[in-house]
Order: structure tokens, then C-alpha cells, then sequence
């Protein structure tokens, strides 16, 4: 990849900005369209960028797998805890307004949480299925089936 | 005991949000040992917890439970009848029995790099079902359907290790699945799209109204086809056969008694609790289309299973021949008829479950579940074999087992409508069963074992969850008051009728 410049500088360019897009897609989800998953395919988009460019050796020392496998079910673990948590507090399962003094605020803590979660498990999950992929080294051989 | 009475109003959404969770943290733990016993001890309080709300049901009628506090039907309720309470009890029972039984069988038939992954994967299964069978969403039953879906293609695949031929089965059943699923979610959709509303209950009030509608008709045959192929009704079951073959013993088990059985129940509901029953492409469809096919798959599947030679397939299509018996019984359309559909649910869990079990202990033994393998077993397992024979005396419907009331209210169904010669098919298809049941008693008893096979008989941790379900086998075929008097229920609740 040494020789491709062009490219090399332009994702550098944008692979920043394809974050912070995702982190703002994230954190807009409780008011606006977006949320946890489509931020968790955008950073998953610009970690795939790197890695295209970049190779996936390189991708998977910044990203490892064995920490993205600790990540996906987090996030998952998150959501499910939030859930836990309002039913701990009186509540019923995910019923946001328990999480805080008023509903409104209970409300945007809750999306504010559970869409964090699940933008970790989808940034992981598509990152791993990229990276498994990626990594396949050898075609299958015939006597393998 | 204060926490416990506190959880109990939220006993709906522990039920599948505990096997949920449990997933992740069964992932997390890695080792096998662990995750299994992790994954045993939430099965085990999965079915402490549905045994309760199916006791809650028939004590004080239906429950309801709306999600985040959304009302219904805007929000997701789950709602729990006695339909779903009895498909509930079996899966998680059948869940809790598998996996006390699964360590040695996994241990010997899944790679050490994937065992703990193989718990996990069982854990999104039972959490797929249990959503499935409790939720009162339509879009609801999708999400938990694909929830299932996707871990049961991978229960299927980890039989690789054995047998390559695994991947080529679990991908032709998810491409058979996903097709169902589509099927099944563009019904949904079209009647969302009609009548605006995914709460089944509202559904109920909505559709019947509009069943000359275009739309509703073509939401009825998606609907009816998507899920006709997850529960394999002839002739979507192709996949099926190399589905059960191939996956590990225990997922095998696990599978076959639970997994089209939800399917079925869900095709139940869609039926009788989102459209009416008596009208007429409904009527039609019941007569000329379910019913035929039920008929031909149980009579085509059984003669199948007795040139089979591969016992796990031989009961695979013997389970086609089985999910025949269940739609034929509400393709009658008569209380009757559904309660013998969902006594035979709940029965036909109980008999694949045991003996898929047993088979799980000849191919721990043995290696090999062939009609040459189990030669002479008999006399070298003499408990697994005495399991299997008992579970094969069920699928025939000897009396003192619960195939025996099964197919008594069965034929008393078919009678009550004056469909006699249906009474007979039955009757028949019973006798056919005779014959690979026999092939295997005479395999296993009255053949010599190949020269130089020593084998002992299969661990205690296997025989005792194998023997347990044998048990239920007979206790249920003794004693089929509780078992008949849900079913009831159940049958009038969704028909609709007052007790």
C-alpha cells in the first residue's frame, strides 16, 4: 500500500471525521433519527476504511479482536442492565421514567444509555465479521469437505 | 423471599430476559465447564419461572405485562394464556433437561475452541423461543423468531466437527429459514399496513372485519407458507432431516422438542387469534390446503422413516410425520381438534426429547447411530436402550404413554366430525410407526454385536435427564389430567369460546 498516496492521505482525512460523525449520530439519538446502531455501522465503517488502506494487521493492533469480542457483549449487557436497573427502581422492564426524578430526563438517560450500548455491540460486531472475513488466509481445500 | 415476591409481577419479562442476558455473560466466561454450568442454572430457572406463570394462568386467567410501561397497543405486552403457558413449561423444561444432560455429549462431540460458544448459542435459542412463544407483538414474534433462528443454525453447524456435512445442512436451513421469516414478516407487514396495528390482540379486533380484503388475503398465504416452513409442515420440511442429522446430539434434542413446536404454536395464534377461523378462504384453506398436507406428510414422512438407516434421521422424518399429526389437528378447526393439536405439542416435546437423548448416549458410547451401530446394544447399554424403546413406544401410541392420549383425542377429533377415514390414516400411519420401531428393537435386541465392540453404558449425568423425560413419558400418558385440562383451555381461549 506504500504506493497509494492518494489514498493513503485521503482516509486519513476523512477517517477522523467519519468518527465524529458516528459519535454525533450516537449522541443525537434520543431526540433525532439515529441511535446506537447506525453510529455502531459508521465508526465500523471508518475502522474497515483503516484497514482496507491499511491492511488488517495493522487494523488489528489498534482494534483487537479479543477486546472487540469483550465489547459486543457488553453493549448487549448494557442494554440489558438498564432494563434491570428500572425494575430494580419500581418500575416495569425498561421503563425509562424510573431511571431519574422526572420522565423527561428518565427518558433521555435511558435512550442516552441503552443506544450507547448498542452502538459498542454493532462498532464490535461489524468490525469482527469484517475482520474474520479479512483474515481468511486459505481457500478451503477440496478434501476439507 | 422479599426479592422474590418483588419480582414476581415481572415474572413475564424474566423469562426471556434472563436466558437474554445470561448469553452475553455465558460468552464471557469462555471456559466450557463454566458456561455449561451457567448455562444449566439459568434453563433450570427458566422453567422455575414459567412452571409459576403457567400455575399463575390457570389460577386467575390471562396476564399481561406492557414493556418500558408503554401501553398496549402501542407499546409490546407480552400476554400469557394457557396456549403459550404449556409451550412455555415444554421449552424450558425440555431447555433445563438438555442442558444437564449436555457436558459429556458436548465434550465428546464439539471442539474445545467452540464449547463455550455452543452454550451461548443455546442460551439465544431458549431466549429466542421462550420470546416467541410469550410476546403479544407480531413484529415482536419476528424479532425473537430470527433471534432463534440465527442461533439454531449455528446449534446445527457445530455438528461440523463430527460430520463436514453439518455446514452444508445448517446453510440450507437458514436459507429455508430466512425465506420463512421473510414470508412471515411481509405478512406482518401487510397487515400492519391494513389495519395499523402489530398488537396481536388488537389485530384480532381488526382483521376479521376486513377478510374480503385483497391484502388480508395475501398477509393470510405469506403468513401461513413463512411459518409452514419453520415448523417443516410437508413439503417444506427438506430441510429438516439433514438439520437433525447432523447437529450435535444435543442440539439435536434440544431442537426437535422445542423449535418447530414454537412454530406451531405460533401458526396457532396467527390463525385462530388474528384471523377467524370460519370464514371463508380461512375455511378453505383449512379443508383444502392444511389439512391434505398434514394427512400426506404424516402417511409419506413415516414410510420415509422406516427405509432410513441413520437413526437421528430416521427420527427426523418421523418428526415431520409428528408436526403432520399437530396441524391436522387444528385444521379441523374444533375445539377438539386444537386441543389434541396442543396435547400432542406438549407430547411430542416429551418423546423426540428422550429419545434424541438416548441416541445422544449411543453416539457417546458407540460413535456411530446407524441401524449397524446400535446392533446388539441392547444387552451393552441396556439403559439407553430401554429408554429409547420406551420413547419408541410413545411415538407409536401404546397405552400408558402420552402418544397413547395424543392420538386418542386425535382420533376422537376426527370421529366427533364425522371424518372417519381420517380416524383411520391415523390409525394406520400408528401402525407404520410399528415398523421402524421395530427395525431398531430388532436391531439393537435381537442382533449380535459387531465382533470386538466392547461399550459400557452411557454416564449417570446422561442417563438420569434421559430417564426424566422417559418418566414424564409415562406420568403424562398415566396420569393426562393436568396436560388435557391446559390444553383445553387453551383450545377455548383461542377459539374464543366461553368455558
Amino acid at each position: 500500500m506504500r504506493h497509494h498516496l492518494v489514498l493513503r492521505v485521503v482516509s486519513k482525512l476523512l477517517i477522523p471525521f467519519i468518527i465524529l460523525y458516528g459519535l454525533y449520530v450516537q449522541f443525537h439519538g434520543d431526540f433525532s433519527p439515529g441511535g446506537g446502531f447506525q453510529a455502531g455501522v459508521i465508526v465500523a465503517a471508518a475502522i474497515i476504511l483503516y484497514a482496507l488502506i491499511f491492511g488488517t494487521e495493522r487494523a488489528k493492533q489498534v482494534f483487537k479482536p479479543q477486546a472487540l469480542m469483550v465489547l459486543a457483549p457488553v453493549g448487549v449487557m448494557i442494554f440489558a442492565l438498564v432494563g434491570y436497573y428500572a425494575m430494580a427502581m419500581g418500575g416495569a422492564y425498561l421503563d425509562y421514567d424510573w431511571l431519574a426524578g422526572d420522565d423527561t430526563t428518565g427518558q433521555h438517560i435511558g435512550i442516552i444509555t441503552v443506544e450507547f450500548g448498542v452502538g459498542l455491540t454493532v462498532t464490535a460486531v461489524m468490525t469482527l465479521i469484517f475482520l474474520a472475513y479479512a483474515g481468511r488466509t486459505h481457500e478451503i481445500d477440496d478434501d476439507d469437505w | 423471599m422479599s426479592t422474590l415476591s418483588a419480582a414476581l409481577p415481572h415474572l413475564p419479562i424474566l423469562q426471556v430476559v434472563v436466558p437474554l442476558i445470561s448469553a452475553p455473560i455465558c460468552f464471557l466466561l469462555q471456559r466450557a465447564g463454566l458456561a455449561w454450568a451457567f448455562s444449566t442454572l439459568v434453563s433450570w430457572l427458566a422453567f422455575a419461572t414459567s412452571v409459576m406463570l403457567l400455575r399463575a394462568v390457570m389460577a386467575d386467567g390471562t396476564i399481561h405485562y406492557e414493556i418500558g410501561g408503554w401501553a398496549a397497543p402501542w407499546g409490546i405486552e407480552y400476554v400469557i394464556d394457557a396456549a403459550n403457558a404449556i409451550v412455555l413449561v415444554i421449552v424450558s423444561g425440555i431447555g433445563a433437561a438438555v442442558s444437564s444432560y449436555a457436558p459429556r455429549s458436548v465434550l465428546a462431540e464439539i471442539p474445545a475452541s467452540q464449547r463455550g460458544l455452543y452454550y451461548t448459542a443455546y442460551l439465544l435459542c431458549l431466549a429466542g423461543l421462550l420470546g416467541v412463544t410469550i410476546t403479544g407483538d407480531a413484529f415482536n414474534v419476528f424479532v425473537f423468531l430470527e433471534i432463534t433462528s440465527l442461533s439454531s443454525y449455528v446449534l446445527v453447524a457445530a455438528g461440523a466437527g463430527l460430520d463436514r456435512r453439518a455446514l452444508t445442512a445448517a446453510y440450507n436451513y437458514l436459507v429455508m429459514g430466512t425465506v420463512g421469516a421473510t414470508f412471515f414478516v411481509i405478512g406482518v407487514g401487510l397487515l400492519y399496513m391494513v389495519t395499523g396495528t402489530l398488537n396481536i390482540a388488537d389485530l384480532h379486533e381488526r382483521v376479521p372485519p376486513l377478510l374480503d380484503n385483497r391484502t388480508v388475503h395475501v398477509a393470510f398465504a405469506f403468513i401461513v407458507v413463512g411459518l409452514g416452513l419453520k415448523l417443516a409442515l410437508f413439503p417444506l420440511h427438506t430441510w429438516l432431516p439433514n438439520a437433525y442429522t447432523y447437529a450435535p446430539s444435543t442440539g439435536t434434542a434440544f431442537l426437535a422438542a422445542t423449535s418447530t413446536k414454537v412454530s406451531v404454536y405460533v401458526l396457532l395464534r396467527f390463525l385462530f387469534g388474528v384471523f377467524a377461523p370460519t370464514s371463508g378462504l380461512m375455511a378453505l384453506t383449512m379443508d383444502y390446503v392444511l389439512l391434505p398436507l398434514a394427512v400426506i406428510g404424516m402417511m409419506a414422512a413415516t414410510v420415509a422413516a422406516i427405509y432410513q438407516y441413520n437413526l437421528k434421521r430416521l427420527l427426523a422424518y418421523s418428526s415431520v410425520a409428528q408436526l403432520g399429526y399437530m396441524v391436522l389437528g387444528f385444521a379441523y378447526g374444533s375445539v377438539d381438534g386444537l386441543t389434541a393439536a396442543v396435547l400432542h405439542l406438549f407430547n411430542h416435546a416429551l418423546m423426540k426429547g428422550a429419545l434424541f437423548l438416548a441416541l445422544g448416549c449411543v453416539m457417546l458410547r458407540v460413535g456411530d447411530v446407524t441401524m449397524h451401530g446400535v446392533r446388539g446394544l441392547g444387552r451393552q447399554m441396556p439403559w439407553t436402550m430401554a429408554a429409547f424403546v420406551a420413547g419408541g413406544l410413545s411415538l407409536i401410541g401404546v397405552p400408558l404413554t402420552v402418544g397413547f392420549i395424543s392420538k386418542w383425542y386425535l382420533v376422537g377429533a376426527a370421529l366427533e366430525d364425522g371424518r372417519w377415514w381420517i380416524a383411520a390414516l391415523i390409525l394406520a400411519s400408528s401402525l407404520l410407526a410399528v415398523i421402524y420401531v421395530w427395525k431398531v428393537v430388532e436391531a439393537a435386541y435381537l442382533r449380535e454385536p459387531p465382533a470386538g465392540r466392547t461399550v459400557r453404558e452411557a454416564p449417570l449425568s446422561m442417563l438420569v435427564p434421559t430417564w426424566i423425560l422417559v418418566l414424564a413419558n409415562i406420568w403424562f400418558g398415566v396420569d393426562a389430567e393436568l396436560t388435557v385440562s391446559v390444553a383445553r383451555t387453551a383450545a377455548m381461549g383461542l377459539l374464543g369460546v366461553a368455558p
